[in-house]
Parts: C-alpha cells; structure tokens; sequence
C-alpha cells in the first residue's frame, strides 16, 4: 500500500507573504496518489488546488509563496529537497502539468515545434541521445494523439496562429508526450466556450483511458471528476476535507462543504436554480481559527471554532475531516 | 507582407519625414537672430563685404526661394560653404561622421551586450546579492552623465595610470589607412593592419564606454524588470514542470521574448549618441561630427546646422527601421508594416 504511492503529499503549509502580512494559504494538505490512478481534486476557484500543484512542480513563485511545512514525495523522495539537477530529472521523467490557460501556457514567440520538441527531449523516453529526427517524429504523433489535423505544419506555426481549443490540445500534446508518470491536468478548457471545452474534457478522457499514466485532474465542475475520475479529494480554503471513491462521494457525501457542493450543481429534474453555500472562501490573512469551513456551516459546533479536525477513516479508503464523524467515531 | 514591399513603404515614408525635417531645420536656422554674412565675415569687415555675401547666400529672396536653392543643392550633396571652416560643408560631415558613428558604433555594441548581460544575470539572480550590485550600479549608471565618466576615465586611465590615449582616433606613429568607409577600425581590417586596428581599437575605449555606461545602465534596468516580469509567466512554469533545465530555459525560451523593449531603447540611444557625444568628444578630442555640430551652433553656421541635423536625421530614420525588423523578427505576433495581429 505504501510502494505503489506515487505522490505522497502529507501535511504541506504554503504561505504567501505579502504587502500587509501572511496569506497562510495552505494548511497542512494530505494527498495521495497511485501509480496508474486517476485522481480528482475538486473545490471553490481560489481554495488552494493550483497552488498545491504548482508545489508539487515546484513552480510556484518564490518569493511571495513559501513552503513552511510539510513534505512532498514523489516515488518516495522529498521534492522539496531536491537539487536543482534532481528536480529538473523527476520533472522531466516523472510530471507535467496541463495548465489552466493554454494560451499563457505557451512561449508566444517560439513555434509549436521548439517548444513540443523540448518536451520530448526532456522527457523520460527522450533520454538525451535522441536524435533530432526522433524526437520530431515523437512530436507529431503526440499531436497525432491529441487529434489535431496536420501535424507537420502546425509544428511551424506560433501559438497565435491557432485557435483556443488547438492551443489547449498543444499543451496536452506537450504533457502526454513524454511517456511521464503523472500528469496534472489543471482545469483543462475553462478558458474556452462551452462546445470546444467539452471536446477537451472528452479528449482527455479517451487519454486517460488509454494511458495508465496518473492524472490529478482539477477542476471545480463535479461533473467532469464522476466522468474520469477514480477518487475525488475535495479541498476547501488549503484544506483537505474529504476523499472518496467517486461513487461513494457522490452516492454518499459526508462533509457539509461537499453536500453544499454537491446540492450547488443544478439539476435537469429541479426547478429553478441550486442554491448553493452561502459565504465566501475566507481571508487567508486572517483564517478561521478551528475548521476553516465553520462560519459557512449549517451543523458547526463548538468544538470546530477551536480545534482543527483531522482525516479520519469513516469506511476504507473513505476518509472526512469534520467532528460530526471524529465524535461519531470515539462513540463507538 | 512581405521584407520587400515593408522597406519600400518605409523608403517613402522617410523621404516625407526628412521633406518635413529638411523644411524645419531651415526654417529654424533662418529665424534665428543675428546676420549670418556678418557673422561670417567678423564684425570689422566694411558693409559692402556684408551686402554682397548676402546677395551671393540668396539672404535677400523671400524664404521659400531660399528653401528650394537650398533643397535643390543639397539634392547634389552640397550644403554650401561652411562659414567658419571655409570648406564645402559635404567634406566636412564627409570628415567627421564617420568618427562619431563609430563611436556610437562601438558604444552601441558596449551598451547592448553589457546592458542584455547585466540585466539578464539580474533578472536570473533576482534579489541576490548580484542582483542587487547590478541594481545600485546601474542607478549610479543612469544619472551619471557620459561627460562625468568622460573626465574620469581621462584623469584615471589617461593620467594617473597613463595606461591608454587621450586623444583622438589613433596615435601620431600609425599611419591612417585609406580611406574607405572611414570607420578606421573596419578600414584597417580591410586592409589588413592589424596595428592599426589595434591602434584605433584602443583609442575608441575610453570614450565609447564613457558614452556607453548611461544607456548600458538603462538597458540593464529594462531588460531585468522585461525578463524578472516574464519569468513570472505560466509558460516559463510549464516548460520548467516540463523538466527543462533553468539555463535553456534562460537562454533559449526566455531571453528572446524578453528583449524587444530593450532594442527598442537601444536603437534610440545608439542614434541620440550621434548628437549628444559632443562633451565627450570635445574631453577626448575626438573630430567628430556632434562636435562639428555644436560648434557651428554656437557660430550660427547656418549651412553646417542643416547638414547635420539632417545627417542626424537619417541616422535616426535608419536606426528605427533596423530596430523594426529586429523587433519584428523577436516576436512573430508584430508583422512588418502592420499592426498587432491575433
């Protein structure tokens, strides 16, 4: 159970200090992935989920942001010790990442073709003795494999000759090229309209299938995890609250933040719209003391304004952190 | 569009503009106070000396018959008789142009490469202590102003430590090499002496960085603040999560994007020096052509003002087109000729 983690993220803080104090963003994250698995993240825009993996990357901006605890382990090894050398050796044999704006997300001024081939050569299979040739032709088959027409001629293109949904599927072809063992997919197609986004999410989908890489796949639409997804962590304000199996998650909810989500997404049967949680994502200059969650929950109790609830296992691989099932739990 | 049709329109464009500049300048050298026959002639001269010189420089015709005699000789290259140094006022810039352009030449290339260098180690060492020498250097840098840096390297390297020349563009024993493109250093090349080009290499130094240190300053502040903001970017994370190391990253994925205001900049600096150079050519005795400038200002030399205004003129016209095909071929998104296009 321990060896086949391929990611193991366990209680990691990231801070960002700012004009005017800290933003304690992250607080004490667990996160686990298996090789092969395919895993959701899912939570409120602003909750902490891109800057959980941009730690795992290690591309988070340094100064504002600060790790202050916590490790990241990555087939046993701590990424946040790593040189520079190991660092740029796991990212190339081990991840990549699927940003949210494809168009940020590629150089403007260099061709697909220089910036695809540099994902090859970098990349596990793309051991450094391969040559100019190879590793073109592993560039067009990745874009072969992201169903993109034409591949030898987009390699000439620059990113602002393509349209949105093609950049997206570049940075697809980008992270599947390399034969890699995670890939991190951070919410895939939100910047592009509704048609073009589902072709992506359905494009992903086929992939994920298809490879047994690992995926994290992030997103804030519940919806798209219950399509790909093995096992879903939702996350609220840099705190894990709860994991499940996906269809546990979605057939038996525990977390109060998760039901909210849950009853937040419109339904074809209800009438009019969802209501929703009321409240915002809290300051992270100033967070609630206890569980982050308590000044929006229905069912909050003394005890969350004080103390911070842990993961507790409430069946196998079904784990919640909130002292509606801790108490449930010592009860017993 | 094509290179072609892009030089071809900006060729047109420019003889609009250096109409347009050729029309001030003499405007302005015509309105400015003061007899420019007496002036020529020296204030014991009798009047008729005066009356004739005036008749002879067409002063007496209204000021558009001026213009278009004017117009039409310079269309020949004659500027007329420079009225201090008695000669064609052609030969003159003939003369001192090329001093002065390999001068900015040789400042320009000091000014590029150590303001991309500086900025680029900055950029790359942001907030460390190399960073912040570059940083407090180059603020020095900027507010200093190229004749302060001029009168300090003449006492220092010049004087006190009598290590290089302080005049002019090549010693006393080396003979000049023949003229070609009057830039002594390529001239020499081509001719294959070496210890000339040496010789004029070693004389360039210390006022083409005294020129140079200013806007090598400036370019080192922009250039960091270009590649410190671009290294924020999502695509330089992503291609870092790609595994691809930080120093190709640097070199071939962040430098390129990062560069267009610097030559923008430059290009301006490297044409402003032509005019501007004349305290640290006149600290190094240098012939050139700010110089030349200068001092026909102060004499109210109206036929030399012209030319080198003009001259002035087209360097800045060549400059900017060298630095739109630059910046054009720096970022694929800008199209020769045309505007931004997504």
């Amino acid at each position: 159970m321990e060896n086949d983690r391929l990611l193991d993220i366990r209680d990691l803080h990231v801070v960002f200090d700012v004009f005017g104090g800290t933003l304690k963003v992250l607080d004490g994250v667990d996160f686990t992935v298996r090789s092969g698995e395919k895993v959701g993240l899912v939570g409120e825009t602003g909750c902490g989920k891109t800057t959980t993996m941009k730690a795992v990357l290690r591309v988070l901006p340094m100064p504002p942001a600060r790790v202050t605890g916590g490790e990241i382990l990555f087939k046993g090894r701590d990424i946040l010790q790593m040189t520079s050398r190991e660092l740029g050796q796991v990212r190339g044999e081990g991840m990549a990442m699927i940003f949210q704006d494809p168009t940020a997300a590629l150089n403007p001024v260099f061709t697909i073709g220089k910036q695809l081939e540099a994902a090859v050569k970098y990349s596990a299979s793309g051991d450094k003795r391969l040559s100019g040739k190879e590793i073109r032709q592993r560039a067009v088959e990745a874009l072969k494999e992201v169903a993109l027409p034409d591949p030898e001629r987009l390699l000439k293109n620059y990113p602002f000759q393509l349209s949105g949904g093609m950049r997206q599927r570049v940075c697809i072809a980008m992270a599947v090229a390399g034969d890699r063992e995670l890939i991190i997919a951070d919410e895939p197609g939100t910047s592009l309209d509704v048609s073009i986004q589902d072709q992506i999410l359905r494009l992903l989908r086929r992939l994920a299938e298809e490879i047994n890489t690992s995926v994290i796949l992030i997103t804030h639409t519940l919806g798209v995890v219950r399509e790909i997804a093995d096992r879903v962590y939702v996350m609220y304000a840099g705190n894990m609250v709860e994991m499940a199996p996906t269809k546990e998650l979605f057939s038996r909810p525990l977390h109060p933040y998760t039901v909210g989500l849950m009853a937040a997404v419109p339904k074809l049967t209800g009438g009019g719209i969802a209501d929703g949680i009321p409240g915002r994502i809290p300051d992270y200059l100033n967070p609630p003391v206890g569980c982050r969650f308590h000044p929006r929950c229905e069912r909050a109790m003394p005890v969350c304004r004080t103390d911070k609830p842990r993961f507790v296992k409430v069946s196998e691989d079904h784990e919640v952190a909130c002292f509606l099932y801790s108490q449930e739990e010592e009860g017993t | 569009m094509g290179f072609a049709s892009f030089l071809g329109r900006r060729a047109v464009h420019s003889v609009f503009v250096l109409l347009g500049l050729s029309i001030l300048i003499f405007i302005i050298a015509r309105i400015m106070p003061g007899d420019p026959a007496r002036m020529a002639v020296g204030a014991r001269a009798p009047q008729w000396v005066v009356d004739n010189l005036r008749e002879q420089m067409h002063l007496n015709d209204p000021l558009y018959v001026q213009y278009v005699y004017w117009l039409r000789d310079a269309m020949r290259g004659d500027f007329g008789i420079s009225l201090v140094t008695r000669r064609p006022v052609a030969d003159d810039i003939r003369e001192f142009f090329p001093a002065t352009l390999e001068l900015a030449l040789f400042a320009g290339i000091i000014n590029g490469a150590g303001g991309i260098i500086l900025g680029a180690v900055s950029a790359w060492q942001k907030d460390k202590w190399v960073d912040n020498v570059v940083r407090i250097v180059s603020y020095l840098g900027v507010v200093t102003p190229s004749f302060v840096f001029a009168i300090l390297f003449l006492l220092l390297f010049g004087m006190a430590l009598d290590w290089m020349p302080t005049m002019g563009r090549l010693s006393a024993d080396i003979s000049k090499p023949p003229l070609i493109t009057g830039l002594l250093t390529v001239d020499s090349l081509l001719a294959g002496d070496f210890r000339a080009f040496f010789d004029a290499l070693w004389h360039l130094i210390l006022p083409g960085v005294a020129l140079a240190l200013g806007g090598m300053s400036q370019e080192a502040r922009i250039t960091r603040s270009t590649m410190s903001d671009n290294l924020t970017k999502d695509y330089i994370a992503a291609e870092r999560s790609l595994g691809i190391p930080g120093s190709v990253i640097m070199r071939s994925f962040l430098l390129k994007p990062s560069l267009i205001p610097t030559v923008s900049i430059l290009g301006l600096d490297f044409a402003a020096t032509l005019g501007n150079a004349f305290l640290v050519e006149l600290i190094f005795v240098w012939p050139g052509l700010s110089r030349y400038g200068i001092n026909a200002m102060l004499r109210k030399d109206l036929n030399a003002i012209s030319a080198v205004i003009l001259v002035l003129g087209v360097v800045f016209i060549i400059t900017n087109i060298a630095v739109d095909i630059v910046v054009a071929r720096l970022d694929p998104r800008i199209q020769l000729g045309a505007g931004r296009s997504e």
